[in-house]
């Protein structure tokens, strides 16, 4: 059920980063300033923007799963800011070295995205320690969620935040898009283009690995149904299993009284 | 609703009262975070972005300390079925919660806004001190929201003391962004006027937002 | 005990019926056809009154005095993967007392606290009180009363002000606060914080709390515990079968929980291995359920 378009998004990934990645060597112009440094820009915007939208989506999966109670939605809304938090951390490596690369130095507190990432990182670094410290896995994906929806209501606020502090003191760094260059800007797009296509790839990847492993248990289950002695229990875990009872439920309950 | 919040309020109160839990031990803690300041940045008078930033910091520490023991007691004596049995608007909770750590957080300053103007403040608070309320009210709220907000998705978790000041401060950094900013040329010498608009509209835009969040999301963590 | 669905019965929950493992319950005909007929798996044949009657009259709200309080019918509910109910189908009349037997872990809490309204339920459905849980639970609210291994009360607080707090939450007028001290014989010592009370006290208090706003329905989990005689004796017209209350008890005392019983539940791993009118059951099957 999840597999399905898995190969034809993988495909059309590898395919759009390809491009990019020509795109970012041979064709986009060599800045004035900054030389060939700058060309990480290529890779640390895309990967900002990305992660970026990938947290609120976290939260707008999280109000759906505080609606349904299917625990489907909770599955999603862990994959897209666990994987938004990988690119996040993809954020600040990569900005850091353009950091260091620009200024010598490697972290500036006057690049308010940056700044404003490095404190969107350490609040979304609890998120899998609060899920490893709540047992009950129905009460664990709730909390998940409200803590999702507030984080995600969150980051834009944060955003503009750091930049009322930081902007009249330096002028911001990074430019916008309307700014750039034709060359520079179709680069830029076509870059977004496959770092959001691998975001996208991977959190599928990721859905299609835990339903499969879901499924596998629910026949393990049928199978040692007579020999209970077989049974294992899971171990303690940060992450939501799907459960097909669970699923099955959340249609029937309906909606908090 | 109406009701409801003067009862929890009532017994919050009697609570705190009886045990002084929460009060006396955020007041202490401010007064001795002067104290480590002073020695820790080797200054005896401060003033400006230095002396907003102390004082902030201390008062966010000591808030932490307020948020960690605010459901304890709910959570270890049953507290919570109590409530959730009686034909209550669960949202009652959240506002009781939130109006009493704000009580605990006007009690705190109290205490450590004159103790802070007194061992390390340079410049003479007399003028300012309107401005400074003011803007300690907005972000007091903004604390009492968010604070409410994470103790009780920590209280009922394993590792709830870590867990509470994990989540709670990235949440505070817009409200000491604003409060620091706003207050830093409040206790710098020779300024006259109020703190900057901008910043008291932060933290009000802040404030308005996640209580509005905070006040829809409460009642999913009260079930069970 | 072997789970095959007796005669007749309705698979619980539907869509379920793949596990094979079907409540053994009966179902079938009588209102108050209460006499005995032994219920229990596998043998089930004829119907106790606690049995679901499937033509039955559904309960509405604020009717007669023979209505239903409560309707279950295929409860489920999970912990992860683990069932910690399952199928479980029962219903209650007004003014009866259920009595649910089990070992520790079978689900009797669990069940407990989906009637109270602080759990929902996965699966099956669960009237309380002409209400649906947990979509109506709100109207339901404020007519349950819960007494379990946990007071619910503050111990730094009197027993005086504990009440006084609980009578608010509830909009109870403060003159009953008075009446459930002196009823539980509590009235000298309330003004002392319950830290300083012995644990019966504390219970007595507690018995107090839960009848405070007059329930409909008193739920209670081994209310006999901590308690000595003369408490018990006590506690009996506001908790006791002398209260008139409908009532369901957890209980881990199979003669005495048996002589109050009206209706037996017996729960194990989650699963209802035991239903029927306590007429027809004695001392003997309660045990067995807890070898």
């Amino acid at each position: 059920m999840y597999g399905k378009g898995l190969r034809a998004l993988s495909i059309a990934t590898v395919a759009t980063m390809t491009v990019g990645l020509v795109l970012v060597f041979f064709y986009a112009p060599l800045e004035a300033e900054q030389g060939f440094l700058q060309k990480i820009f290529y890779v640390h915007v895309p990967l900002a923007i990305v992660a970026l939208c990938g947290f609120v989506i976290g939260g707008l999966l999280a109000i759906q799963h505080l609606r349904t109670r299917d625990p489907r939605w909770d599955m999603r809304s862990y994959v897209a800011i666990h994987m938004s938090l990988i690119f996040a951390v993809g954020t600040l490596i990569t900005g850091s070295i353009w950091a260091k690369g620009s200024w010598g130095h490697w972290w500036v507190w006057n690049e308010p995205t940056l700044v404003s990432f490095l404190i969107v990182f350490l609040l979304y670094a609890t998120y899998q320690p609060l899920r490893f410290a709540i047992e009950d896995p129905e009460r664990q994906a709730r909390y998940a969620s409200v803590f999702a929806i507030t984080a995600g209501a969150f980051v834009p606020m944060n955003f503009i935040a750091v930049r009322l502090s930081t902007a009249y003191v330096h002028p911001r760094v990074l430019g916008s898009t309307s700014n750039l260059p034709a060359p520079m800007a179709l680069t830029f797009l076509v870059c977004l283009a496959g770092v959001a296509l691998l975001y996208a790839t991977l959190c599928k990847y990721e859905l299609t690995v835990k339903h499969t492993r879901a499924q596998v248990r629910a026949l393990r289950r049928r199978l040692e149904g007579t020999r209970p002695e077989l049974a294992q229990s899971r171990p303690r875990s940060a992450a939501p299993a799907l459960h097909p009872a669970a699923t099955m439920s959340a249609r029937t309950a309906g909606r908090p009284g | 609703m109406r009701r409801t919040v003067p009862a929890l309020l009532r017994k919050e109160l009697l609570v705190e009262l009886r045990t002084l839990e929460s009060v006396p031990g955020m007041s202490l803690f401010s007064l001795s975070t002067f104290v480590v300041f002073h020695f820790a940045l080797n200054r005896s008078s401060t003033e400006g972005d230095l002396a907003a930033g102390i004082l902030w910091v201390t008062l966010l520490f000591a808030a932490i300390i307020g948020v960690n023991r605010l459901f304890v007691v709910d959570e270890d004596q049953g507290g919570f079925d109590g409530f959730l049995l009686a034909p209550v608007d669960r949202s009652a909770l959240f506002v009781a919660k939130t109006l009493t750590l704000l009580a605990y957080l006007v009690v705190l300053e109290l205490v450590a806004v004159p103790a802070f103007a007194l061992l390390l403040l340079g410049p003479s608070l007399g003028h300012a001190l309107p401005g400074l309320l003011g803007v300690l009210a907005l972000g007091d709220l903004g604390v009492a929201v968010i604070g409410t907000l994470v103790a009780a998705l920590a209280v009922r978790t394993r590792a709830r003391d870590l867990l509470g000041p994990l989540l709670a401060l990235p949440l505070f950094v817009p409200i000491v962004i604003g409060g620091a900013r706003a207050t830093s040329p409040l206790l710098s010498s020779g300024h006259s006027g109020g703190p900057a608009a901008r910043w008291l509209l932060t933290l009000g835009l802040y404030d308005l937002l996640f209580g509005l969040i905070a006040f829809a999301l409460f009642d999913f963590l009260l079930e069970d | 005990m072997s789970p095959r669905a007796p005669e007749g019965a309705r698979a619980p929950g539907g869509a379920r019926g793949e596990e094979g493992a079907s409540a053994s319950w009966c179902t079938g005909a009588g209102e108050g056809a209460g006499a005995g007929e032994r219920a229990r798996a596998p043998e089930g044949t004829g119907a106790g009154e606690g049995a679901r009657t499937p033509e039955g009259a559904r309960a509405s709200d604020g009717a007669s005095a023979r209505e239903y309080v409560l309707e279950v019918e295929g409860l489920t509910r999970h912990y992860g993967e683990r069932e910690a109910l399952s199928g479980v189908s029962v219903s209650l009349r007004e003014g009866r007392t259920l009595v649910v037997f089990g070992p520790n872990g079978a689900g009797k809490t669990t069940l407990l606290r989906i009637l109270a309204g602080l759990l929902r339920p996965h699966g099956g459905s669960v009237r309380v009180l002409g209400a649906s849980l947990p979509q109506e639970a709100f109207a339901v609210r404020g007519r349950i009363g819960l007494l379990g291994h946990d007071p619910l009360l503050y111990r730094d607080l009197t027993a005086r002000e504990n009440l006084h707090f609980h009578a608010r939450l509830h909009g109870t007028p403060e003159t009953r606060v008075q009446e459930v001290l002196e009823a539980v014989a509590m009235s000298r010592r309330c003004n002392e914080p319950l830290r300083t009370l012995s644990r019966g006290m504390v219970q007595r208090v507690a018995a107090a709390r839960a009848v405070l706003h007059e329930p409909r329905l008193l739920l209670l989990d081994e209310p006999h515990a901590n308690l000595d005689p003369a408490a018990i004796e006590l506690l009996a017209p506001l908790i006791g079968a002398e209260s008139g209350l409908t009532r369901v008890i957890c209980s881990h005392d199979p003669a005495g929980g048996l002589a109050q019983a009206d209706v037996v539940l017996g729960l194990r791993e989650g699963r209802m291995v035991l239903l029927g009118a306590a007429d027809g059951l004695d001392v003997v099957a309660i045990s067995e359920l807890y070898r």
